[in-house]
């Protein structure tokens, strides 16, 4: 059973002066925003933006070179404990669906008391895999593999899912089997953070969006204002589909 | 060429009818070279799975000895393992010379690196494929390894069996530490290298002729592994 203290929180995510350097080069430039528990937040911008590096920068998988991040009132531990993310291509187990599924319990123990296979079922409907529970997850669809890895990640009920470019090779209805297991996710008390180019799917799911440029953040405000009249010269650009120089200053 | 004719019936007639002694020379080599793959197996992912998982300080070096040890010459293998086993040797007390368990630490000797770098190299693309997501799962370093060794477990049966086949063709080394005593460690190779020095060609050749079906029945195993891992899309 994962053990996690519902006293703490670990809103509101304050990022101050965060920097990573590669090199000599600087791909992400002192950034400095909170986002709160409320809404769908989209991080959004042209390639070489500094999106996806962002977004790992943020779920811990790479330390930055300067600057911090605070979860609430979390340490780093039991931050990134309630913490999933979910990759723009799928990394599926070379196994069967269910027993990609059961991996995930066997890492982080069951998050209820029920048993696992009760537990793997349950996910397997919500994720509408149930008929494929015996099929090796690299058999399966790209749809199918990306609703898998969300399924895995939800398992044990994170307070944080990072999404990186979920359905950036799906075909429509694909999307939007995706796009429902994320508005579910959200409803059920998972703070979404995910990272698209997509202007249709921030218009249907986004509350807030943060805009990326050249590793820096230009402009971060709700999505209603910043899909349509947003204040800097480069997320306009982006929100007509012109393209974003990236020698252009924001 | 009548000669190769007699010899071909001869050790056909002696794989026929299980010729005692070929059936003793032949159940021998397997013990030695399956107990020998055994531990070389096990030696050998261990060490391939923390190469491709663990970042050290001198891993790069480790990595080039171990490539390098999969080149080993057998006869030199044979020499190392007989002066220390041999009775001035510091392990001469153990009294292994001249013994099967003797062949069994040459063939590992030479098998384990072989095992241990192709595990490597089997194990390293899985692991830049899942570690981001396994770090993200919460999965340490030691977890990270065995599941790698799990995932990947139909091309490291290709890798134990490519051990196996360098095992059962080996001469030198099992020549130098087992001595070729008749029902005691002879086993296929060195008998062949006696029989024909004597030449007598049919045991040698009947001998040889299981060699070749053993290499075939392993390069089948290894299609029939690579198939099997194709259909069940875990490749």
């Amino acid at each position: 059973m994962l053990e996690v203290n519902e006293t703490n929180t670990p809103f509101p995510l304050k990022v101050r002066g965060l920097r990573f350097e590669k090199g000599h080069r600087t791909l992400v430039k002192d950034l400095t925003f909170e986002i709160d528990q409320g809404g769908i937040t989209a991080i959004m911008g042209p390639n070489g933006a500094g999106k996806s590096l962002t977004l790992r920068l943020l779920h811990g998988l790479i330390p930055p070179s300067n600057g911090t991040i605070c979860w609430g009132n979390l340490n780093e531990k039991e931050a990134r404990a309630r913490q999933a993310m979910v990759f723009q291509k799928p990394v599926l187990l070379r196994r069967t669906v269910e027993a990609n599924l059961a991996y995930a319990l066997s890492i982080k123990g069951r998050p209820s008391a029920a048993s696992p296979g009760t537990l793997i079922i349950k996910t397997l409907e919500r994720a509408g895999l149930k008929k494929r529970a015996r099929t090796p997850a690299r058999a399966l669809s790209g749809g199918e593999q990306q609703r898998l890895a969300i399924a895995r990640a939800l398992m044990h009920k994170p307070d944080i899912l990072f999404l990186d470019e979920p359905t950036s090779s799906l075909d429509p209805s694909a999307v939007k089997a995706v796009e429902d297991m994320i508005r579910r996710a959200h409803a059920d008390g998972t703070k979404i953070i995910l990272v698209t180019h997509d202007l249709g799917q921030a218009k249907r799911l986004v509350d807030e969006v943060l805009f990326f440029n050249r590793g820096r953040l230009v402009e971060q405000g709700p999505a209603t204002k910043m899909l349509t009249n947003p204040e800097s010269k480069a997320a306009r650009q982006f929100i007509n589909g012109e393209i974003v120089s990236p020698s252009e200053k924001p | 060429m009548q000669e190769i004719v007699n010899a071909f019936q001869t050790a056909l007639s002696l794989i026929a009818r299980a010729d005692e002694d070929l059936i003793e020379i032949v159940v021998l080599s397997l013990q030695v070279n399956g107990t020998a793959v055994l531990l070389s197996s096990i030696a050998g992912l261990a060490i391939g799975a923390i190469l491709a998982v663990y970042r050290f300080p001198g891993r790069a070096l480790l990595l080039v000895l171990v490539n390098a040890l999969m080149g080993l010459p057998p006869v030199v293998v044979g020499l190392l393992v007989y002066m220390m086993i041999s009775n001035a040797g510091p392990l001469g007390v153990l009294g292994l010379l001249y013994t099967p368990t003797a062949m069994i630490i040459a063939q590992s000797i030479l098998i384990t690196p072989i095992i241990a770098a192709l595990s490597r190299q089997t194990l390293e693309p899985i692991f830049y494929e899942y570690s981001e997501q396994l770090r993200s799962m919460g999965v340490g370093k030691s977890r990270m390894a065995r599941t790698l060794l799990w995932d990947a477990r139909y091309g490291l049966i290709t890798v134990i069996l490519a051990g196996f086949g360098r095992a059962t063709a080996e001469v030198g080394a099992v020549m130098i530490v087992g001595g070729n005593i008749n029902h005691l460690t002879r086993v296929m190779t060195t008998a062949i290298a006696l029989e024909t020095s004597k030449g007598y060609l049919s045991l040698a050749l009947a001998l040889g002729l299981i060699l070749i079906l053993i290499a075939f029945i392993i390069n089948g195993l290894v299609y029939v592994v690579n198939r099997t891992a194709e259909r069940l899309a875990y490749a």
